[in-house]
Parts: structure tokens; sequence; C-alpha cells
């Protein structure tokens, strides 16, 4: 009995030292798409695209390769940076190879799953085959798709690391998409302050002032912008110019009335994500909320809940803008596994 | 009430006959094999021939071909009692550059004598929305828009005169599967019952179609290159959608 017992110790214990040996090279997380309960079903749900530490962090490598673009010196990351929320700090439009300006404001990146349609006119309508817009766009990374394919299959790591993914060293624009797609689809923002008191965690509460901001943004500003994601993913003219210069919605479905319309931005990391509106003309919100204050334009597709503007005096916009910064998710802003190094 | 009741007394001897025939079917159906089908690109009758041939479109204007890639997907055959079967995950691009593109085999297809067939000139509507794909629709094919996404259904590209784009350019690229632009059209023949298709473990028969590039300028609108010569999608695209429908190919005839 005595015998057993000293055998089982022995045993335990050189499980435990083993164990604190694994805590000192600790196993690689998992990497997991987590919806937020406050977020309804997503989109996209990897049923084709099985989510793995190795497709994540290949899609990652990818998602910062320069060397992909036309000049070598442009990678998804370059536009869309972490620290604003995936999309470009200061510039008003993406700023693509060959200094090239593009013609739109770059859209952040995160809670992709849940969208149906991509970009500002909404012609992208699947998360896989997002990139090969801004892959072939002469103003974003100026290439083709080809050119990737043969880049990645001669350039270590990348055949191994294809391998380790997908097991196969092939690598073909489908495996790439999938990819990218097991790192922008797992971008997911929903742990501002905003969500933890939606989700009543801890205790948190909004200030006076934020909560007035809150009442005052669901009176006048959730018929574009819907909760959670703050945007109801529609398109539509908010009067920034009588006629516009920018075609649009009407770019992709050919019709008229959607001249001069583009898709309602969420508001979620608004803090971090200006400059605002498509062509990225606003700085601040201060800018933004006056816009829509008195600065409306009686352009021909003119949203109707727009006729008379969204009159708001200072008070009113000090505690839009304390509701708007509630939206701020600085955990997934600063998550290190979204970082390029 | 009533009228669901009557529905479901017409119902039972229907899912009983469907059920009896099914029963019969399952004896083929055991069995496959496989056929092939050539395409053979043609300009109104002549053999089309890249970037040197000269042709006239129904207007009688001359036009020279350098590209001419198009979609077949979505193959089902039929056989004389009605009973139909899809080819799964049949996506075929046809490239008149490549003629290994235009000769395509038809696998694991049930054998049987089957008297129609029928085919997506394109790509059906929930595929070119479905994400990343490969082998034909591969987008590194060139048949894939990336900024409004969705397939190159056919595209034809060449030079007339008559254009008034640089380099006298004709850029035909046709796709487009939301109203009011939805260019997915379907090709549709019926077999001369005396030579259907036989497909039979102990042959391959071959079907040979004749596809007419001329026919995306003629047909319900004639087409001047003088107004139209260049599209990619959206109204102008469905004109030469709606001449091709039709025109693009004919059944010449079956080797069994």
């Amino acid at each position: 009995m005595t015998v057993f017992a000293m055998l089982f110790l022995s045993i335990a214990l050189m499980y435990a030292c083993s164990k604190s040996e694994e805590e000192v090279t600790p196993e690689e997380k998992k990497i997991t798409f987590s919806v937020p309960s406050n977020f309804p079903a997503p989109v996209y749900n990897f049923e084709d695209n099985k989510l793995s530490n190795a497709g994540f962090a290949l899609g990652k490598k990818i998602f910062y390769e320069a060397r992909l673009s036309a000049d070598k010196s442009v990678s998804c990351g370059s536009c869309h940076q972490q620290f604003a929320a995936f999309t470009q700090l200061d510039h008003k439009v993406s700023h693509g190879v060959n200094s090239c300006q593009g013609k739109r404001n770059t859209p952040p990146l995160f809670n992709l799953a849940w969208q149906k349609a991509f970009f500002w006119d909404g012609g992208v309508k699947n998360i896989e085959t997002s990139p090969l817009n801004a892959i072939t766009d002469a103003c974003e990374m100026g290439t083709d798709i080809q050119t990737i394919v043969a880049f990645l299959k001669n350039t270590a790591p990348y055949p191994d690391l294809f391998k380790q993914a997908f097991g196969s060293t092939e690598i073909n624009s489908q495996l790439i998409l999938k990819s990218i797609a097991q790192f922008t689809a797992v971008l997911v923002s929903g742990n501002s302050k905003y969500d933890k008191v939606m989700r009543k965690e801890g205790g948190i509460s909004f200030t006076s002032t934020e909560l007035a901001g809150y009442n005052l943004f669901k009176e006048k500003c959730t018929s574009c912008h819907a909760e959670p994601f703050f945007t109801d993913f529609s398109y539509r003219s908010n009067g920034l110019d009588l006629l516009s210069a920018d075609e649009g919605r009407s770019h992709i479905t050919g019709v008229a009335a959607d001249f001069g319309k583009f898709r309602v931005p969420t508001l979620r990391n608004i803090e971090y994500t200006s400059p605002y509106m498509h062509d990225g003309r606003f700085y601040s919100l201060d800018e933004v909320l006056e816009h829509y204050n008195s600065g409306i334009k009686a352009s021909t597709n003119l949203d109707v809940q727009l006729k008379t503007g969204i009159p708001l005096n200072i008070t009113e916009k000090e505690q839009i803008k304390a509701f708007l910064k509630t939206l701020t998710d600085n955990e997934f802003i600063k998550n290190t596994l979204y970082s390029e190094s | 009430m009533k009228l669901s009741q009557y529905f479901l007394a017409l119902l039972c001897p229907i899912i009983l006959l469907s059920s009896c025939k099914k029963g019969a079917d399952e004896v083929t159906a055991d069995t496959k094999s496989s056929f092939s089908i050539e395409f053979e690109n043609q300009v109104n009758g002549s053999p089309l021939v890249l970037n040197t041939t000269t042709y006239k479109n129904a207007k009688g204007e001359d036009f020279k071909i350098n590209v001419f890639k198009y979609y077949v997907s979505n193959i089902k055959l039929s056989k004389a009692d009605g009973t139909t079967y899809l080819i799964p995950e049949s996506y075929f691009l046809i490239d008149a550059s490549k003629e290994e593109s235009t000769n395509i085999t038809l696998k694991d297809v049930p054998t049987g004598d089957y008297t129609k067939i029928e085919y997506t000139i394109g790509v059906d509507y929930a595929r070119n929305f479905a994400g990343a794909q490969t082998g034909a629709l591969d987008p590194i094919n060139g048949m894939f828009w990336t900024w409004n996404s969705g397939y190159i259904f056919v595209k034809l590209e060449g030079t007339s005169p008559q254009s008034p784009a640089t380099g006298n350019a004709l850029t035909f690229h046709i796709g487009g599967v939301t109203d009011p632009n939805n260019t997915i059209r379907t090709f549709a023949t019926e077999i001369n019952a005396a030579n259907p298709l036989r497909v039979r473990t102990d042959g391959k028969p071959n079907m040979h179609f004749k596809v007419n590039a001329a026919a995306l300028f003629t047909g319900k609108t004639d087409i001047s290159f003088s107004t139209l010569y260049l599209t990619m999608g959206g109204a102008n695209s469905v004109i030469v959608a709606n001449n091709y429908a039709n025109g693009l190919f004919r059944l010449d005839h079956i080797h069994n």
C-alpha cells in the first residue's frame, strides 16, 4: 500500500515537474473567432475555411507583406494600420504604389465577418475576394494575383507556411485569399465601453454625459448608424455636395438613384479612424457633426432623413462626442495578436 | 384548407410514382461513364483565327478577334422520360487561345440515353459571390471582376475600324448577375431522339458544338461598332447577352 502511495507520489511529482517545464515554453494559444454576446450571427462562418493558428499566422504575414505590391512599398497593413483601427491615419484617401493617391478613404477593418458587401460602394460581395480589389487597383498595390502566386511560391518561408496551414505545398490564389480571410475575419472589435455597458459587465456604466449622448444618438442617428455595428450597411447620400464628384454606389448598380451614395460607415473606433467620409474631407468629429447640423446640401439623391439636417447645439454635440468615444475598443487596437511583429 | 387537401391528394401519387421511377433508375445509376464536348469556335461559319483574320458583323463592319473566352457551367442532361441529371461542379472555361480547353470531359455521368442538354452561359448567381474559388473559377484566369465582384461570362476583345476607341479596340466583357443588368443566360438544345447522347461504360461519346463568336453582335439587336465597342457589365452587356443567348451555341452532331 505504501509502495503504491510512494509510486503515485513520485509520478505526481514528475508530472508536476514536466508541467512546470511546459510553462517555460507555453503552448500557442488557439486562435478563435468569437462572437460577442451582443452581436448577431455572422455572415462569414469559417465553414469552408477552417480556422487554424497556422492559417491565421500565414494570413497575417501576407497582410503585412509589402513585397507583394508593384514597387514593393505597400502592404495591406500600409493602408490598414492597427493603431488606426485598421484604416490609414491622417490620409484622406488611400496611398498606394508609386505614391499614387486613390480616390477614397481607406475603410477600417474589423467586424468584417458580419458584412455582406465591402468597400464604399459595396462592389465586392465576399470577404475572401475583397483583397483582389486592392491587389489590382493601380493606386493601391498595382499588381495581379498571378504575380503574387509566383512570388509566394518562390519566397521562403511561404511554401513551408502554406504547408503548415493547408497541409500541402501547393500555393494558389484560393489558399492565399482564404488565409488572408482567416486573419481579417478574426478581427472582431466588440470590447468597447459601450459593449461592456450593453452586456452589463462588471458594473460598468455610462457617465451622465455619455448617457445623454447615447439617448441623443438613439433619437437622431440610429436610423442609419444602427446598433450594434453602428451602421445598417445601407448606401446613402448624406448631402456632402450638391453634385458628387464620385458616382459612388451607382458605379456598381448602374442605377441613377444610387449616384453619390456611399455605404453608411461604422462608428465603432471612430475616435481613431479620422479623417472621415468617403473622401476623407473632415478631419475631426466636430466638423462631421457640424456638417449634419448646418452643412447638408440638397443633392438629388439626398437621404430623406437628412432633408432638414440634424440640428445640434453645442451641448448636444459634446454629449454625442462623449458617447461616440465609448465606442473605442482599446483591447482591439492594442491586441498584439493582430500586430505586424 | 380544401385546396391544400387537394394538393396533398395530388402529391401522394406523384411521390409514389417518383419513388417508383427512382427505384427503376437505380439500376443504371450505379454505372457511370464519361462523355466529352468539343466546342468548335467559329465566326459565321468560318474557323475562328485569332488576331489575323478579318470578319464582318451583321452591319457589314470589319472586325478581328484577339481574345475569345467563355464559361459553360451547370451542365444538365435530360432523358426522354423527363428525368434530369445535373453534373456537379461542372464549371468550364473555354479559351480560343488554348486548344486543350475547347474539348471538355464530363466524368461520372450515370449511363443512359440523354435527349436534351442545357447549361449556363457563364456562372450561376451563387458562385459569383461564394468567395475564393479555384480551377476554372480561379480569378487568375482573368475572368473575375475585382471592383464589382462577379465573373465575366463571355470575353471578346479585338479591333474594328469602326471603333472610336484607342487603337480601334473592341472590348466586350459580358457579366453581371443582378437586375436590371443580369446577364446569366441558359442555353438548351434537344438532341435528336434517333441519335441521343448514349453514355455507356463501353463508349465515350463526343458532342460537337459550333460556337459562333459573331452571335454577340447580332440577333435581338444588331450592333454597330461605331456606337457599341466597349462594355464591362451594365445595360450594354445585357444587349450582348440577349444576342448570344440563342445564337452562340449550336449542337452540330454527336459521335456515339
